[in-house]
């Protein structure tokens, strides 16, 4: 599974006034690789996503895809270099149908008839056939989740980026969710934020736990739940105490 | 829901034969009806045309890219001031028109560039589209002095520039559109923009302008750079906005500048407002509407008390009909149908 890493960030830093949202982060992702983050609110996990796709500038720090450095890029470069990100709030066009949603994900730099396909096989492996013609904004959370999902394997990005993939969902769909991300991970390589730990253990081989904007530890994950340090970062102050 | 009256409205799909159809009979009745019109409903009918030209520009921006652009009047002035000034010139109208249209574009292009690419926010954007239209206003009223010449015009301060020229016929120029003349062109140009938008908003730019307004955020995730689109909308808009400037131009055989002032920039967004701005008919209807009101209450003698009765329509529009009159109308309708279909199963 392991290869040169995809992604490598050093010293990535960022503040937002006195605060310390992200501080000091030396990150290594291995292509091919399924990785999960996971830590407290707060810990600084959804900022660090921000800062790979460009949507928050780093204080400080640099960031590396693919051999390119991309701490300064733009939201729209850092897409085209391939890199997709489903937004812990859905992030979709409300207003506008299930199809058009994905056609405009599959659209950039690919031409018309081949966006076509792209839509029909997305549309098909997830299921999304039925409300094809329905707005984005009428579904459920979970539809919604899928459209973004679906958005972001539009792209066929190199690496996704998945903010808490299986907020808002029932059981059943969780596990099509996990299931899905297996078979995305055979050929694309993967971050996950969770927080769900049922839906971790069905995904996870290696887990990366962030923690007031550090990275606390970075183990397999059965090493992770039996970690003390991490016991008391999750249950709070009175354990380690 | 954002989707108008089908086939009327709504985005990315291409329109039906049915719209294709509606369009001709708009078509054909706009060129039969000057014959059953004196030359005072010619005339007033006209500016209808003109000014709704001037409300596309607007709701094409704001409705279907999400920007809103205050200050549409100053491309407005700027189509109505460089025609002015170049047909007086050089004593020809056509190339005048068009390059008028060009000026403004180039304007939109720098003024738009600047403000997109420097990523000032919505809001900011909106308040200096206002602002520069009034600078416009301000600039060409302190003109008055015998100073102020471009070429052999005197730009006249504020009492405006007068002896406009007619259109001259290209292939006869020693013909001018008279009163029906401008009616049969400006009819035709209206016809002409709108069916133009409506099938660029069904190009993959513009569907990417409509994504651009549900969220762009995503928009740039998806590796869209939104900022070119935006700037590409702008300059498109103030085209369409210049266009509808020379013509008043010439409707009127005078500008001034007016033209560019608080009052028309206000009742542009009253007719987008009324019309409702996410479809392309809407404005048009709107403006026909809120003209229309205006033209007849100005002979009923009420006077000072016309901006408020206009003011009183906005309201009542915008609390019966959040997304305006027809987008209302469409809803209501698909409602109806809904029901009776509903009924019958």
């Amino acid at each position: 599974m392991s290869g040169a890493p995809v992604l490598q960030t050093v010293g990535l830093e960022k503040r937002f006034g006195g605060v310390h949202a992200i501080a000091g982060v030396d990150f290594t992702l291995a292509e091919g690789e399924l990785r999960c983050l996971i830590g407290p609110n707060g810990a600084g996990k959804s900022t660090f996503f921000k800062m790979l796709t460009g949507q928050i500038t780093p204080t400080a720090g640099r960031i590396v895809f693919a051999g390119t450095d991309i701490t300064h890029a733009a939201t729209h470069e850092i897409g085209r270099l391939g890199i997709g990100i489903k937004n812990q709030v859905p992030d979709v066009f409300d207003g506008l149908p299930v199809r058009e949603n994905l056609w405009l994900a599959a659209r950039r730099g690919n031409a018309i008839a081949a966006t076509r396909q792209i839509v029909a096989e997305l549309m098909e492996r997830l299921q999304l056939t039925d409300i094809a013609h329905r707005s984005v904004g009428e579904l459920a959370h979970g539809q919604r989740q899928w459209v973004e999902i679906g958005m972001v394997l539009a792209r066929r990005p190199k690496l996704v980026l998945l903010d808490e993939p299986s907020a808002g969902m029932s059981l059943e769909e969780t596990n099509r969710t996990a299931a899905l991300i297996r078979e995305v991970n055979k050929t694309t390589t993967i971050i996950v934020v969770e927080h769900d730990m049922q839906f971790i253990r069905q995904i996870a081989t290696k887990v990366t736990v962030f923690h007031q904007g550090q990275i606390l530890v970075e183990d397999a994950f059965e090493r992770i739940m039996t970690n003390p340090a991490v016991r008391d970062v999750y249950l709070g102050r009175q354990a380690a105490a | 829901m954002r989707i108008g009256i089908p086939g009327l409205g709504a985005a990315g799909e291409r329109p039906g034969l049915l719209w294709w159809l509606l369009v001709a009979l708009a078509l054909i009745a706009l060129m039969i009806l000057p014959s059953r019109l004196n030359i005072a409903q010619q005339f007033n009918i006209s500016i209808i045309f003109i000014l709704a030209l001037l409300a596309l520009s607007m709701s094409f921006l704001w409705g279907y890219a999400g920007i809103l652009s205050f200050g549409q009047t100053a491309f407005f002035g700027l189509g109505g001031y460089g025609f002015a000034v170049l047909a007086l010139n050089l004593g020809e109208t056509t190339f005048s028109l068009f390059a008028a249209i060009l000026l403004a574009m180039l304007f939109a292009a720098i003024f738009g560039y600047f403000m997109i690419y420097g990523r000032i926010s919505d809001i900011y954007l909106s308040v200096m589209t206002l602002v520069i239209t009034l600078i416009f206003e301000k600039a060409i009223k302190s003109t008055s002095g015998e100073q102020y010449v471009i070429g052999k015009v005197r730009l006249n301060g504020q009492n405006g520039i007068p002896t406009v020229p007619s259109i001259k016929i290209p292939w006869h120029t020693a013909k001018e559109l008279g009163i029906d003349g401008v009616f049969y062109l400006s009819a035709a140009l209206l016809v002409l923009v709108y069916v133009g938008l409506r099938l660029l908003l069904t190009t993959p730019f513009g569907r990417v302008l409509v994504g651009i307004r549900e969220n762009t955020r995503r928009i740039e995730l998806l590796g869209y750079d939104s900022r070119r689109y935006k700037l590409a909308a702008f300059i498109i808009s103030g085209g369409i906005a210049a266009l509808s400037g020379v013509l008043f131009a010439v409707w009127n055989n005078f500008v001034a500048p007016e033209m560019f002032g608080l009052k028309r920039a206000a009742e542009v967004i009253v007719w987008v407002i009324v019309g409702g701005k996410s479809t392309l008919v809407g404005p048009i209807v709107g403006t026909a509407i809120v003209q229309m009101l205006k033209t007849n209450l100005g002979s009923q003698a009420v006077g000072e008390w016309l901006p408020l009765i206009l003011g009183v329509v906005l309201m009542l529009v915008v609390l019966a009909f959040r997304d305006g009159l027809l987008p209302g109308i469409g809803g209501g309708i698909a409602w109806l149908c809904r029901r009776v279909r509903g009924g019958a199963t």
